[in-house]
């Protein structure tokens, strides 16, 4: 694809994959994936792959970085240099340290960190594919490996981006549409509170089109929310035996 | 049935009982960690995995890490690095503990049994040498989560009780997850490897009687050998 070329990316009122403009892509989500990390799991948004392992709370360093009050939440998103087309140059960058803050944010009102002063909380995503989205697939995979790893939170966070092409409001874009659509809106929420705790925007929408694709971005977080606990609970009741005796001593 | 929750799960509206493992918001109680409710008395949320945090009066298993007069910095499987004073040892040192020959008594990493004696807001461990509890040289020590040291004891003590009967070992359970055990080399690898089995099914009902049927039928396996 050249640039400037013009796309048609709406056919039909099918997406170039053949999606609705309210539909998501396949997701899927596998929990406890690592064996030495504390939390982990493995998520696939369509073509995106990550993978998010947690550690801690663990003691904080460097030292002077402590929090007296309350645990201190390292970020960290990094992209796998085979993620993309042509190789990305491997190590942080403006892009991916910009990624982690907003993330980093999006944890900090669900996450009791007042449980664990002085500590730090540590979530590592890898993305290992991306096909447009990946921060929100990062953040949906890290909440469900920050519950794995038993760190206390009032809620999970749910994440998905909205966007606008050829003029529609679609939910959910993919590389092409990310990269030649005309807007892009990644949200993470509290589904279960419909409160926002990250939004960001990238291209031009008016008053209008921001409370359309506001509105599909909340269905489809609640969405995601029933994925992520269904994976949670599945990982319990799968093996043998599902109940739970009485608990003991 | 228990019921798995996940963090943010409603649990109850009883406020009053609102127990571990909980939060209250606007008059009801929801789940704060992932893992199974427990609402005998109070309503908790037992997690599935976590890290150890120190609590007065535990017994805990620790590994020295550090010497800094007049301290031994203690590792305890926490967030948290303890500090277990000189003047703990010098009550059954022969010789005084001074500056520069702290570790001959204990040196890094020797295991000591502690008592948490004092946890501050600063979370500053303070320790004792729980002094009837002697770990020294001989015997093996096991990893685990803290979580699951409950279904260790069991309850009332019935499986540590089993344990220690049917693998003819010493055991001692740390409430950090450490276990110690001491015994001939191989009912050592047959407790090893229950608490093993014990600490993947700790979710699973019935499981003090599969432990029981587990441990008979490897008795007689080494009996026919």
């Amino acid at each position: 694809m050249k640039k400037g070329e013009e796309i048609e990316f709406i056919k039909d009122g099918k997406r170039l994959d053949g999606r609705t403009f309210d539909e998501l892509r396949n997701i899927k989500i596998e929990v406890g994936v690592l064996e030495r990390a504390d939390g982990s799991c493995y998520l696939e948004l369509g073509d995106n792959k990550v993978i998010a392992a947690v550690y801690g709370p663990r003691e904080m360093h460097p030292r002077h970085a402590q929090d007296a009050k309350m645990a201190v939440i390292k970020f960290r998103y990094n992209m796998a240099p085979f993620s993309v087309d042509d190789r990305k140059r491997p190590g942080p960058d403006r892009r991916s340290v910009e990624i982690s803050k907003v993330s980093r944010e999006a944890f900090e009102p669900v996450i009791m960190r007042e449980y664990y002063p002085k500590a730090a909380i540590e979530v590592y995503v890898e993305i290992l594919q991306s096909d447009a989205g990946t921060r929100t697939a990062g953040i949906n995979a890290a909440s469900v490996a920050l519950a794995d790893a038993g760190i206390p939170m009032k809620d999970l966070v749910s994440s998905i981006a909205v966007g606008k092409v050829g003029g529609e409001v679609v939910l959910d874009l993919n590389a092409v549409e990310d990269n030649y659509g005309e807007a892009d809106m990644p949200i993470a929420m509290i589904a279960r509170k419909n409160t926002i705790t990250a939004l960001q925007m990238d291209g031009r929408l008016t008053k209008d089109e921001f409370g359309r694709g506001l509105k599909l971005a909340m269905n489809a977080c609640h969405q995601i929310y029933e994925l992520q606990r269904t994976a949670l609970i599945e990982r319990y009741n799968k093996r043998e035996s599902v109940k739970f005796e009485e608990r003991e001593a | 049935m228990y019921k798995v929750v996940i963090p943010g799960d409603f649990v109850s509206d009883d406020v009053n009982r609102a127990g571990e493992g909980t939060y209250v918001e606007d008059g009801k109680v929801y789940a704060v960690t992932y893992g199974v409710v427990d609402d005998k008395n109070e309503i908790r949320v037992v997690a599935f995995s976590g890290k150890y945090i120190p609590v007065m009066g535990d017994v805990v298993i620790g590994k020295i890490i550090e010497i800094s007069f007049p301290y031994w910095i203690v590792d305890i499987a926490s967030p948290y690095e303890a500090r277990l004073h000189m003047s703990e040892v010098a009550m059954r040192a022969e010789k005084r503990v001074e500056f520069g020959n702290m570790s001959a008594y204990l040196d890094f990493d020797d295991l000591v049994a502690v008592k948490v004696i004092n946890v501050d807001a600063m979370m500053r461990i303070d320790l004792a040498l729980q002094e009837d509890l002697d770990i020294g040289s001989e015997g093996r020590l096991i990893e685990i989560s803290y979580t699951k040291v409950p279904r260790i004891i069991g309850r009332k003590g019935s499986m540590i009780r089993m344990l220690k009967e049917k693998c003819k070992c010493f055991i001692f359970v740390a409430k950090n997850g450490r276990i110690w055990i001491k015994g001939k080399s191989e009912d050592m690898k047959l407790a090893f490897e229950v608490i093993l089995m014990i600490t993947t099914e700790a979710h699973t009902s019935g499981l003090t009687d599969r432990v029981a049927e587990f441990l008979d039928s490897s008795r007689q396996k080494v009996k026919k050998r």
